[in-house]
């Protein structure tokens, strides 16, 4: 008892740490713009993926429906928060277009601050709600499919819902194909002249990532998990697969919906052509890389996608010259060092196979090192200064290579499907017991 | 173990390659701000790939060449070398965003870009936000520009383009009858087809419109479709990728109605597509390469001639030395943020947006002066070019009948 | 009326032959290894970049057997790299697997060739504009069906016939029994692969003679639709997913033609939820019972 309540308090004081540290980041002259986009929309893409993971890896349902049900709910957010003014020039290509009113808007005309705050909730709540709705009406026929049918099925649906929202027809509400602009935004969000479009994101993400995590360990998320594992012993047991099955669907749908909600503040800007199954797709990934079955690893997972995708992986696009000789140096041995770090990682693990020697994944891995080193070593000696294949699109080839080692050879993702206090208690544990003797009373006591 | 050697592995190696790409990128920055003038960053915000990745490329060839051509400007009294900062908005809504946040991130002083509209009304708030001012080169919807003080704009806007298609087709084929077809989910195209589609009735025509989803590339039955209502021309203003799907399958086909579309159609994409047919292609444009007179017959040598110096930049431009529309719009966006410069007081965000209203200069594209309410050129002319064995060749200029 | 429907009825024919192309390579994969194989639109548009850049430089006698070849290598590889590892694996994890060698490849084509349409070279003969009952086509438009067709009846009779085809079967009906009767799974997959790809290399042949344009994406809906056509077919089933593949050619043929030009696509995917939830199985799918 007493250590839970630990826990308890140790989990708040990091909470307000970490929404201390966004609140200064937000507010300080020179912080990277670029940081505060990847955490903006890190802490996005982790919702989503959460409500794909209680899906796909709680309740086994592969499910390829979720940028449709975000679809959804960036276009009811929009929709009902484009302050009235800016609706007739919005909607110019359907006079008369637009609702008519505007949640965030009145209720800040008659509550201020926090009549904004209570609009944009009721909003984002009213997103997840669209969502969860027709998940409820789709879930009827398309949950009795198995896997792969399944997968296809909502896929399908995400399509059709794409090509529905942009139906001329429905222009007046959802601007056909045009964009939806203007609407409450994260940077709207301010305390007097401090900044909160950082920490918004946070609250509401974590928020919900929250409600998700307190379902996985009630009654509900048990039997959840019992019907991943095996459906007829579930069923046997007594749990009525097609109630739970709906329930997961719709509640990871509401989540979608509240994210597609979000990505549409964060982007200021919807447009039904970027909700395609590409994004699907990419949420995914990222669960996959997370671990499919761990929330924090899928949160974990989001920042370093969008982290790679947006960020660190940007200077790929370019071309580069080097400047001089040296700098051509340091690079041919980062390359020499990183070639030759995978080389002997590959060995090692095939000699803990006990399959080192004269196989196919040995010798190719051989070659591939030494072409690699044998290039770089030419590199240096040649009087060229810029660097290869560095050009527009090659960090999407990098991006996608590693993805793919991701998947073929870390198959349970970085956490598996354990949570991340477990994984880094045991790992506390095990230092303890390698360096336990000289180093007494480390942190995992 | 193995797990934690790995990850741990994985992570040297990233923030290695990203030490990497800083190092390089910094020592690159700080090698030019080692001479004797100071760095002032242009952002260059243009699609490299998608579905507008043809056209972008070109305009940024005119961006390039506007920097060879202007190195240096001169902002209150000191000197400054121009260095240009690229990145790839995708042609994408989504991935706009983060592109401009980039820009904002290095730091530019100021924005050139958008080719498409959707990704400027995407990025807008942005470079308002950060009050950087951003000058669209080929982003032609009204909404680019509106209620927004810091985005500015050198071509002519779709209210304007639609109308002059439609006189075009009335005054040049008298035509009764128009089909309409654009694709569901752009904006660009939905706009301006609904500008001409209005323009055309007001003339006395009928319209039939019909749009195709993303990733459509059977096109025969729409071309079907036109011939058997009898339609007079048809009007498809569309990306290339889609335009050459339009102009092969018609073709193929054996439609013989002429074939309109506004801006983005003047490209060797569609040169490519309608060469060894008989068909008629036609699409407004913002500038005549043939055109003798002022700042175009040098633009057009010169841009030539930095064409021909380097096979990447020929490539870029579709493999020919054709100067295209939305090079020269480029060339003059960038000739726009230079003037804008020089008569900006300092560096900051606010001087210059303030001084950009002010320009008055002859441009390649026409005489450009900036519209005080809105921020966008003053344009009453389109050329008008048509597609014919691999050149385009021009057919007329054409305002809009009042 | 005949005049009306005719041209909409040979451009559904035209493009629902490709569609079975494309499908028959779906419909051999999941049978045997129960997988969509998600990079099969990919390897589909590969074969039409191969021919983009081999036909620049070379005379079409040589493209058109080194585009076949070189296609069927790639979709070997992409076996043996992603799939192959993960045979005893969760059917997510290879399915996951196939999404992330789509993404690769979509992504490679892009770097490559920098992202911009290119031109589909003209094949001859079969690109040459004829004339039916009035109506002006290319001769692709009338040879696709028929060669489909051709190609099928060859395949079913590989199939039913040849020993290779006879172990195809085997795998389809149970993987590890056949396994267990001595037949080497690895060399049936891989010839079920080298058919796949080899026809989605004709089928991109056909395809793109007749749309002209190549881009990294063009690939993706086809292939979308094709699996579609496989499922309707039902999947496993090679006459399935022909009739399949025309079926769905020809009526997105004719709602264009009606003018809900919208909803083209969405009525592929209606369809497909329509008949998961009516007839899971397709229209020729066996039923086989799930395990527990």
């Amino acid at each position: 008892m007493k250590k839970n309540n630990k826990t308890k308090i140790v989990s708040a004081v990091l909470i307000v740490a970490l929404l201390a540290v966004l609140l200064l980041l937000d507010n300080t002259k020179g912080v990277p713009s670029m940081l505060l986009t990847v955490l903006r929309k890190g802490a996005i893409y982790a919702l989503v993926a959460v409500s794909m993971n209680l899906l796909n890896g709680f309740t086994g349902l592969f499910s390829l429906g979720q940028a449709g049900f975000m679809l959804l709910g960036a276009y009811t957010y929009a929709a009902l928060t484009i302050p009235v003014e800016s609706q007739t020039s919005i909607y110019q290509q359907y006079p008369g277009g637009g609702v008519g009113f505007s949640i965030t808007e009145g209720l800040t005309n008659a509550m201020g601050g926090f009549g904004l705050l209570l609009g944009v909730v009721i909003c984002l709540i009213l997103a997840g709600i669209v969502a969860a709705l027709l998940a409820y009406v789709i879930g009827l026929p398309v949950l009795r499919l198995k896997s792969d049918y399944l997968a296809i099925a909502t896929l399908g649906f995400a399509e059709i819902l794409r090509a529905v929202v942009q139906y001329a027809k429905l222009g007046p509400v959802t601007n056909g194909s045009n964009l939806l602009y203007g609407f409450t935004s994260f940077d709207d969000f301010k305390i007097g002249s401090l900044k909160l479009s950082t920490v918004m994101p946070f609250v509401f993400s974590g928020l919900c990532i929250a409600v998700v995590v307190l379902l996985i360990n009630s009654t509900y998320g048990r039997a959840f998990k019992a019907i991943r594992d095996d459906e007829v012993a579930a069923e046997a047991m007594g749990i009525n697969l097609a109630k739970h099955k709906r329930m997961s669907f719709v509640i990871s749908s509401f989540f979608a919906g509240i994210s597609g909600a979000l990505l549409a503040m964060y982007q200021a800007s919807v447009q039904a052509v970027t909700f395609k199954a590409a994004m699907t797709y990419e949420i995914l990934l990222i669960v996959v890389i997370g671990g499919i079955g761990s929330i924090s690893g899928s949160v974990i997972a989001s920042f370093l996608f969008v982290g790679c995708s947006e960020w660190w992986l940007r200077f790929l696009d370019n071309e580069k010259t080097l400047k001089n000789f040296n700098a051509k140096l340091i690079f041919a041995i980062i390359f020499g060092l990183i070639v030759a770090g995978i080389a002997v990682a590959i060995f090692f693990k095939q000699k803990k196979n006990g399959k080192l020697g004269a196989n196919v994944p040995c010798i190719g891995t051989a070659i591939v090192a030494l072409a690699a080193i044998g290039w770089d070593i030419w590199f240096v000696i040649s009087p060229n200064l810029k660097l290869p294949l560095l050009r527009s699109g090659f960090r999407m080839v990098v991006f996608s290579v590693i993805i793919m080692v991701v998947v073929l050879f870390f198959r349970k993702g970085l956490l598996g499907d354990q949570e991340l206090p477990d994984v880094l208690h045991r790992f506390g544990a095990w230092l303890q017991s390698r360096f336990g003797k000289s180093a007494k009373g480390g942190d995992a006591k | 173990m193995k797990k934690f050697f790995a990850l741990a592995l994985a992570l040297v190696m990233a923030l290695s390659l990203a030490a990497c790409g800083e190092d390089a990128g910094t020592s690159s920055g700080s090698a030019a701000a080692g001479g004797d003038a100071q760095t002032l960053k242009i952002g260059v915000f243009e699609p490299a790939s998608g579905d507008n990745g043809a056209g972008g490329k070109q305009e940024v060839l005119g961006i390039e060449y506007a920097n060879s051509v202007c190195p240096t400007v001169e902002v209150g009294g000191v000197t400054y070398n121009i260095e240009l900062k690229e990145v790839d908005n995708q042609s994408s809504t989504d991935k706009a965003v983060s592109a401009a946040q980039e820009l904002v991130s290095a730091g530019v002083s100021v924005v050139l870009g958008t080719y498409g509209s959707g990704c400027a009304i995407a990025a807008a708030p942005i470079f308002e936000q950060a009050q950087i001012p951003a000058i669209g080169c080929s982003c032609t919807n009204p909404a680019v520009t509106e209620s927004n003080p810091y985005y500015f704009r050198v071509c002519y806007l779709d209210p304007f383009q639609g109308p002059v298609m439609a006189n075009f087709a009335k005054d040049q084929f008298s035509a009764k009858k128009a089909y309409v077809l654009t694709m569901l989910g752009e904006d660009y195209g939905s706009n301006l087809g609904t500008y001409f589609s209005q323009e055309f009735e007001k003339l006395g025509g009928e319209i039939k419109s019909e749009s195709f989803t993303e990733g459509t590339s059977d096109f025969s039955a729409y071309i079907q479709n036109a011939v058997s209502w009898g339609a007079d021309v048809i009007f498809a203003p569309s990306a290339t990728t889609y335009a050459s799907l339009i102009i092969g399958q018609a073709a193929k086909s054996g439609c013989t109605i002429p074939l309109l579309a506004g801006d983005t159609w003047e490209s060797s994409v569609i040169l490519d597509a309608q060469k060894g047919t008989d068909q008629q292609v036609f699409c407004s444009t913002f500038f005549d390469e043939n055109d003798e007179s002022g700042a175009a017959a040098s633009f057009v040598k010169g841009f030539k001639e930095y064409l021909n110096a380097d096979s990447q930049r020929l490539t870029n431009n579709g493999g020919n030395d054709i100067v295209a529309a939305v090079s020269a719009l480029g060339y003059d966006a960038y000739m726009t943020a230079i003037e804008g410069l020089k008569l900006s007081a300092s560096t900051s965000g606010e001087d210059i947006q303030a001084a950009l209203f002010n320009v008055d200069f002859d441009a390649v594209t026409g005489h450009i002066t900036i519209d005080a309410a809105t921020g966008d050129a003053n344009k009453t002319m389109a050329y008008i070019k048509q597609a014919t064995d691999g050149t385009f060749t021009f057919i007329k200029t054409q305002s809009v009948s009042e | 009326m005949a005049a009306k429907i005719l041209p909409y009825l040979l451009g559904g024919i035209s493009v629902g032959g490709q569609y079975a192309l494309i499908a028959i390579g779906y419909t051999m994969v999941y049978g045997i290894l129960r997988l969509i194989n998600f990079a099969h639109g990919d390897i589909f548009t590969v074969a039409g970049f191969i021919m983009v850049y081999a036909a620049a430089t070379m005379p079409l006698y040589v493209t058109i057997p080194l585009v076949i070849i070189l296609t069927i290598l790639l979709g070997v590889l992409v076996e043996k790299v992603a799939y192959k590892p993960l045979r005893t694996a969760p059917r997510m994890s290879v399915m996951i697997s196939a999404i992330g060698m789509s993404y690769l490849l979509q992504n490679s084509m892009w770097y490559l060739t920098g992202g911009l349409a290119k031109q589909y070279p003209t094949l001859p003969w079969i690109s040459d504009k004829i004339t039916v009952a009035g109506y002006t086509t290319s001769r692709v438009t009338i040879i696709t069906p028929i060669l489909t067709i051709v190609l099928v009846v060859a395949l079913v009779a590989l199939i039913q016939k040849t020993k290779i085809g006879m172990a195809m079967r085997a795998a389809s009906r149970d993987f590890e029994t056949a396994q267990l009767m001595g037949i080497k799974i690895n060399n049936v997959i891989s010839f079920t692969f080298v058919v796949g790809s080899g026809l989605a290399a004709i089928g991109s042949m056909l395809y793109f003679s007749n749309y002209a344009t190549v881009t990294p994406t063009v690939g993706a809906m086809p292939g979308l639709k094709a699996f579609v056509a496989a499922v309707f077919g039902g999947i496993g089933s090679i006459p399935g997913a022909v009739i399949g593949g025309f079926i769905i050619g020809i009526c997105e043929s004719f709602i264009k033609g009606t003018g809900a030009t919208t909803f083209s696509d969405a009525f592929t995917f209606a369809l497909l939820i329509v008949i998961l939830a009516v007839k899971p199985t397709g229209l020729f799918g066996e039923n086989l019972t799930e395990k527990v």
